[in-house]
């Protein structure tokens, strides 16, 4: 079913938006934690994936409760065209980026990356930590 | 071990819910204690934790390290509080290792102790004349800015003198900077200490350099830091061109560090901006590289610091490592200045009882299961005892990185609970907290409950806002104190 304004990807738009949570303002986020367990949520458009975390009882830390002061909230976009479709992050960001633990080239802060539709079933990798605290070559990081 | 399905079932009935709990005792109630705590806590549904700290206010370096203008670091308090409304969980302030309580005690009546008391000292340099007036550890003028009780009177002399040498180019080195050459009046709504905020809007320093033994590609600050000690107002910032010269090697370096090339784009940055760029400075930062400090010098007053030698110094491969190290060149020059801070690092305390390794400052431990013999062999576990933070891994990183160091610590002792290598210690019946307010009261200590944080909390705040500031530190012993046992 489709509705042919603006094109195939406006008709996706609009055919998902009669059913689904589209129509809610809703997109589905999966968080997956390090050992590969996954859990599926709905978060509004507007949340940033910190926020939708805490309220799902998902183990995201936030020491700084999103205020760009740590990086603790660092998630991994688990699909690159998913993380293309991300403002790219501001040196604030990137300067917290520098300090997580694990980092990927696709990461990013969970408090920096706000729900729109663009972003529906992006999948979510909580890194694991502790593969990266490793006793050999592990470079100490700076305070 | 190999354990049987029967050697299995009978210790996690020894560690189920129901029966006995696991008596739990972390010394030092900062980062690396509080998410020890917390993830001991949810680990495992038949802990009992207390956390003792010897202040009477927890929270440690996020109190009193932890720069006054960087208050949303210190959030990250809220979480630690959170662990207060747990029925499992205890505070005990005022409560020192070694003094209120021994280590041997604490393993008497405890079944598990975790370590996490950081670093209180310093690193020295031990060159002639680092004994002269106006030479002081980071530490020591950080905790005196941040109010900590121990610094009250370390009053540094900021009048004395226009010129302050910072030795190290960390973040810690880069807060000191800043808090020099800050206008006061960027202060004045921040917690820092009053008695800090009196005496910086008298201070006659206008020039601070920031000396480091290596190069820019291996200058230890981080971005944001930097970032912000740039954009200071009416602070000119200077550094030589000539130090930007990348060797192969530094080349090499940066390929394989994020952090570095992005503090290294920064520093470039510097070099290339106009004087004009700036309306009036009056104040400057110079960074200075490939200097290490020779020896300090007094001038008139022989007691008091006026000069510091230092010598350049190249870098030199640690053989293949891709490590570059500081190696001195023979050629001298002298920096003339009043003050100098020492930013070289902290340093761990050792502890009656406890292996020490005194060469890295830290507690011997395989992933923070504390060794016996200095780590050296042969050399076993000693059941029961265990490290987090920075006496486990040396005074660096940041908040953060003992969020991974408690996991790893916890994820220890978790796999020793399982695989029963504290049997039969763990078996005993041990008093815990019992125990701990027995020995309090027989040593009439006064301890500080969490609650009783809570009203010198309140106190700070409620006085804080009569200024603007969000909170006006306590910080006195006597008067930390008395509030806390109103």
């Amino acid at each position: 079913m489709s509705v042919f304004i603006g094109g195939p990807k406006a008709a996706c738009y609009f055919g998902k938006n009669l059913f689904g949570d589209l129509e809610h303002n809703r997109i589905s986020v999966t968080f997956v934690d390090k050992d590969g367990n996954e859990k599926e949520i709905k978060v509004p458009i507007g949340m940033s994936m910190l926020e939708a975390a805490h309220e799902n009882d998902i183990d995201l830390e936030g020491a700084c409760e999103g205020s760009l002061a740590c990086s603790t909230c660092h998630v991994i976009v688990m699909d690159v065209d998913h993380y293309n479709k991300l403002e790219d992050p501001t040196d604030e960001e990137n300067d917290m980026l520098d300090l997580a633990f694990g980092l990927t080239e696709t990461s990013r802060l969970g408090c920096q990356v706000i729900a729109k539709p663009e972003l529906d079933g992006i999948r979510l990798a909580l890194p694991a930590a502790t593969r990266n605290f490793a006793v050999d070559g592990y470079v100490p990081k700076p305070h | 071990m190999a354990l049987s399905s029967l050697q299995k079932w009978f210790f996690r009935g020894i560690c189920s819910a129901s029966s006995k709990p696991l008596h739990v005792c972390v010394v030092g109630g900062g980062p690396a204690g509080f998410y020890t705590a917390e993830k001991m806590l949810k680990a495992h549904k038949e802990v009992q934790l207390d956390i003792i700290d010897r202040l009477p206010t927890p929270f440690g370096l996020v109190r009193s390290g932890v720069a006054p203008d960087h208050p949303e670091t210190k959030i990250v308090v809220n979480q630690f509080s959170r662990l207060a409304e747990n029925e499992r969980f205890s505070f005990f302030g005022n409560v020192s290792l070694g003094t209120s309580v021994s280590l041997s005690e604490l393993c008497d009546i405890y079944h598990v102790v975790v370590l996490a008391y950081g670093a209180e000292s310093d690193r020295i340099l031990g060159i002639p004349g680092e004994d002269l007036n106006g030479i002081h550890s980071a530490r020591e003028f950080v905790w005196w800015y941040n109010g900590h009780p121990d610094c009250k009177c370390v009053a540094p002399e900021l009048k004395t003198t226009d010129t302050a040498v910072v030795l190290g180019q960390g973040n810690v080195a880069l807060d000191i900077a800043r808090i020099l050459l800050q206008d006061p009046a960027e202060l004045e709504r921040t917690d820092i200490a009053e008695h800090a905020l009196a005496s910086l809007r008298e201070s006659s320093i206008r020039k601070v350099y920031l000396v480091g033994r290596r190069g820019p590609v291996q200058a230890a600050c981080t971005a944001k830091e930097l970032r912000e000690i740039l954009s200071l107002k009416h602070v000119q910032v200077h550094i030589q061109e000539a130090d930007l010269v990348k060797s192969p090697l530094d080349e090499e370096e940066l390929k394989r560090s994020r952090i570095q090339r992005r503090v290294y784009d920064l520093l470039s940055k510097i070099a290339s901006s106009q004087p004009s760029d700036h309306v009036s400075c009056e104040r400057d930062l110079h960074f200075v590289f490939f200097r290490r400090p020779a020896s300090f010098l007094p001038c008139n007053d022989a007691n008091k610091v006026c000069r510091v030698r230092l010598e350049k110094t190249f870098l030199k491969e640690n053989g293949a490592t891709g490590r570059q190290s500081a190696v001195g060149s023979g050629e001298f020059e002298e920096l003339e200045c009043g003050l100098v801070f020492k930013s070289i690092g902290y340093k761990s305390l050792p502890v009656d009882g406890l292996p020490f390794n005194d060469q890295k400052g830290i507690v011997p431990n395989d992933r923070g299961r504390v060794l016996s013999n200095a780590g050296k062999e042969p050399s076993n576990f000693v059941p029961g005892l265990y490290v987090v933070g920075w006496l486990k891994r040396g005074p660096t990183g940041i908040i953060a990185t003992n969020l991974y160091c408690a996991e790893e610590t916890v994820g220890s002792i978790t796999e020793d609970l399982q695989q029963g290598a504290l049997h039969p210690h763990i078996s005993l019946d041990k008093p815990g907290r019992d125990g701990l307010l027995h020995i309090l009261q027989d040593k009439n200590i006064r301890f500080v409950s969490f609650k009783d944080w809570e009203k010198i909390n309140t106190k700070e705040i409620n006085d804080g806002k009569l200024k603007s500031k969000p909170r006006e530190k306590i910080t006195s012993w006597e008067e930390l104190q008395e509030i806390a046992t109103q």
